[in-house]
């Protein structure tokens, strides 16, 4: 596959790998965040850890927006589906997400509800023209890579003249999540994370350039290197992150050059601002409410919002107590730390976001990372 | 959320849609997000849409990098 | 060749099945005249074999000596027609080749058909047919079966349920729970192929591509690798779950853990973009003409050789080897370099989005 598999040659990642072991400085750790889900499920697939030193740590972030939809948003979407007569679209990551007392959608479609997976905003459209004697609901979800294409199937909606098409919206932005992450602090005033810099992600960037960065270089010194989305993409991010740290620079740069322009994809931002207003605020799983965070849509387009149209009830929203969702999206725990992980949860039966989803960490760490020994680990977090 | 993959606009459709193929496999997707895509472009695709153009010039200067950053550090003599 | 053949067709005073338009409804379940000619016309007149044609409601027969084996397996797919094959012909493929994964030649198989109301007999006639064709190609009988007919909208067209018979010849000793550590793990072709066609037809999925089903018959292929390793510790066929599944119960069967190398392990390219298209990964895909084999590691070559002189097997791979392990983990070596684990999956393998 062109442009694709020339990203991953072996080759050049022992090169890569070299240049890395090179560079660091082994009288430090490097803590780097990878924020994009996509990025923490290339590295897992592919190992790329191992062919990193010991002393450079990935810190997988709150990049995967199936992960970071807390359980209230859950709950109200099965309720949609089982409530109202309503077939509910959504992207197959979310068939089964645990909500409050653990009914996802796809217990909801066991016991009857017309839940259906869609690939694309494209098919749910269809799906709504089919069957106009029907409501369609589509649980829209995602960062600023999948938020145009919801953008315009509302438009697309609109020109079509459907009365039975609506979006229930949780759309997400990547720049108010890093501030969170960088501004989160103990009582005392030291950070939760400390992190060296930042793995930018691949697609979220395509979208919106590499300007929205500028703030975290500049406000909070932290440099950001643009990835694509191969391990070798990743890999030399990681080594241009470690000769920034070297440097003491904090500057924004663009691995992915083929992909991201500084501007991004102007169209599609003109869609989404046509479409979508910034909320006040939003509550993310594990970062809790989130100011400015999230997008719902305009008035002008109400008639295709899915929270004016239907009334759910939903119960009080619940988590399990001992679920560490929350700290593992923020970077501030592992996996392995979560004394559920594999005990009571795992992929067959997921307590939390963070092991159904394959790019959060647990299901990444569990599906791919599992064979290194509980003893390696101890030794990284104790070195 | 950004699983995306690139493949080559090979035919126009109705609609803003356009056939893509990635090696052998060939699909409908939307370029409603995009202006000026042409033939044989590569674009990038995510959810049934096409995101971006890929720069062929800026890949190969990427993959050019990769196997510079290499070589430096072998010739420094770096041992993997 | 043997006793007349009875004649098959119309008896006076009935109508001939309607092939082209006709449906199957409430009566052909009934088991009164329009199931006897159901049966007779359709099923009988193509499966076609001294056994089934004495109409019996048991088969009777005897076996060449050795371990007798036996297997069953049920077939919901959807949809019923896929590139490559359809429910029938896979019906037949599965429980033979679930037969030849314990070493055994298959020799006779059932057939149980569970049909929808309404259910076209076109269509019926197709599956049938290929049912003939793939027991032909397969050297087995079908020689005694079942059929019910259930209300429209309470099944899924048609249910099918294949049992079949085998021998196992002395000297043959294969089971899951017989892998040693050193041993090699090898394929007979590419992987991915079944699940890749079937969910290309599936409704969501709107590409073409040119991915046909694998779906066949693995016994003479394995006739001939026994011929060449009778030593063969495990096979069996990956079917749902992919490559990925099969190995991981394999490794917890044997107690012991699986290293692939991914480079080693054959994949079409038009598999592997459809896969990227999809966010699936193809060590969990389906495969229906398919095998994996582990024998001790100083047969390995001479089993490679005799797979690839075979048609079913010119693909053929040494894909990995068997650790010593406790955790019974499956890992692989990455294309890159790195190493990762092959778990279980949990649940249907939902694409990723993500």
């Amino acid at each position: 596959m062109k442009y694709v598999e020339e990203f991953r040659d072996a080759e050049l990642a022992k090169g890569l790998s070299v240049a890395i072991n090179a560079e660091a400085d082994p009288d430090r750790i490097y803590r780097f965040m990878e924020f994009c889900g996509g990025h923490t499920h290339a590295l897992a697939r592919y190992g790329v850890e191992d062919l990193l030193p010991g002393n450079v740590r990935m810190i997988h972030g709150p990049g995967c927006p199936v992960c970071v939809l807390p359980v209230g948003r859950v709950d109200e979407a099965v309720a949609l589906a089982t409530q109202h007569d309503v077939i509910l679209c959504t992207y197959a990551d979310l068939m089964r997400v645990p909500g409050t007392k653990y009914e996802s959608l796809i217990k909801a479609r066991s016991k009857g509800a017309d839940v259906r997976m869609v690939y694309s905003t494209i098919d749910a459209l269809k799906i709504a023209e089919d069957n106009p004697e029907r409501e369609v609901v589509f649980f829209a979800i995602g960062f600023e890579t999948t938020t145009p294409p919801t953008a315009v199937a509302i438009k697309q909606a609109q020109k079509l003249g459907l009365k039975n098409f609506t979006v229930y919206c949780n759309h997400v932005l990547t720049p108010a999540a890093m501030r969170a992450i960088l501004g989160a602090h103990t009582p005392e005033g030291a950070p939760n994370v400390v992190l060296d810099g930042f793995v930018g992600p691949a697609h979220v960037s395509a979208v919106i350039g590499t300007q929205p960065y500028e703030e975290f270089t500049r406000d909070y010194k932290k440099p950001v290197v643009i990835a694509g989305f191969e391990p070798l993409d990743v890999m030399q991010s990681i080594l241009q992150l470690i000769r920034q740290a070297n440097d003491g620079r904090a500057d924004v740069e663009n691995e992915y050059a083929r992909a991201v322009t500084p501007e991004g994809n102007v169209k599609a931002q003109a869609l989404v601002d046509e479409v979508f207003d910034v909320r006040d605020a939003f509550s993310w799983r594990g970062l809790g409410s989130v100011p400015l965070s999230a997008l719902k849509i305009r008035a002008e387009f109400s008639e295709f919002d899915a929270e004016l149209r239907f009334r759910v009830d939903v119960p009080n929203p619940k988590e399990n107590k001992l679920c560490e969702c929350g700290p593992i999206l923020r970077g501030e725990k592992n996996p392995v730390d979560c004394s559920l992980f594999g005990t009571s949860c795992t992929p067959d039966n997921p307590m939390g976001a963070c092991m159904v989803s394959s790019e959060g960490a647990c299901a990444a760490h569990w599906t791919y990372g599992r064979f290194r020994t509980e003893l390696e680990l101890e030794l990284e977090d104790s070195a | 959320m950004c699983h995306a993959i690139p493949a080559k606009v090979i035919a126009f459709r109705d609609d803003d849609m356009a056939d893509v193929e990635l090696e052998g496999v060939m699909k409908e997707v939307s370029l409603a997000l995009l202006d000026g895509v042409e033939l044989g472009d590569y674009v990038i695709l995510h959810v049934g849409y096409a995101l971006a153009r890929l720069d062929p010039e800026e890949a190969e200067k990427t993959l050019k990098l990769f196997a510079e950053m290499g070589e430096a550090a072998f010739a420094q003599g770096a041992v993997a | 060749m043997n006793a007349p053949q009875k004649p098959h067709g119309n008896k006076p005073g009935s109508r001939p099945l309607d092939l082209k338009n006709g449906r199957v409804d409430m009566s052909h379940g009934a088991g009164g005249r329009a199931m006897a000619q159901l049966i007779e016309d359709l099923f009988v007149g193509e499966f076609d074999n001294e056994l089934l044609n004495r109409e019996h409601d048991a088969a009777m027969f005897t076996l060449p000596p050795g371990r007798v084996v036996m297997s069953t397996d049920s077939f919901v797919i959807s949809p019923l027609f896929f590139p490559g094959g359809n429910i029938g012909s896979l019906a037949v493929h599965g429980t033979v080749n679930d037969i030849s994964m314990a070493g055994a030649k298959p020799y006779y198989l059932t057939a149980g058909f569970i049909i929808e109301e309404g259910f076209p007999l076109a269509d019926l006639s197709q599956i049938v047919k290929s049912m003939a064709e793939a027991a032909k190609e397969a050297g087995v009988s079908i020689v005694t079966g079942d059929t019910k007919v259930v209300e429209r909208g309470h099944g899924d067209g048609i249910f099918i349920n294949t049992a079949g018979v085998g021998v196992v010849r002395d000297g043959i000793d294969i089971c899951g729970d017989l892998a040693q550590p050193g041993d090699k793990v090898l394929v007979n072709g590419t992987l991915g192929d079944h699940g890749v066609a079937v969910m290309s037809k599936r409704e969501n999925l709107s590409f073409t591509t040119a991915i046909e089903s694998d779906s066949q018959s693995l016994g003479d292929l394995v006739s001939d690798m026994l011929e060449a390793v009778p030593d063969i510790h495990v096979l069996r066929d990956p079917t749902r779950g992919g490559l990925a599944a099969t190995l991981n119960e394999i490794a917890h069967q044997s107690g012991v853990g699986i290293e692939l190398i991914e480079d080693a392990i054959p994949v079409r390219p038009e598999v592997k973009s459809a896969c990227e298209l999809l966010g699936l990964d193809p060590l969990y895909v389906a495969n229906e003409g398919k095998l994996i084999a582990i024998c001790p590691s100083d047969k390995a070559d001479e089993l490679l050789t005799a797979m690839q002189a075979h048609p079913k097997g010119k693909d053929a791979a040494i894909v990995g080897e068997v650790l010593q392990d406790a955790r019974c983990f499956v890992r692989m070596k990455t294309g890159l370099g790195g190493t990762r684990m092959v778990d279980w999956l949990a649940g249907e393998q939902l694409p990723r989005i993500c």
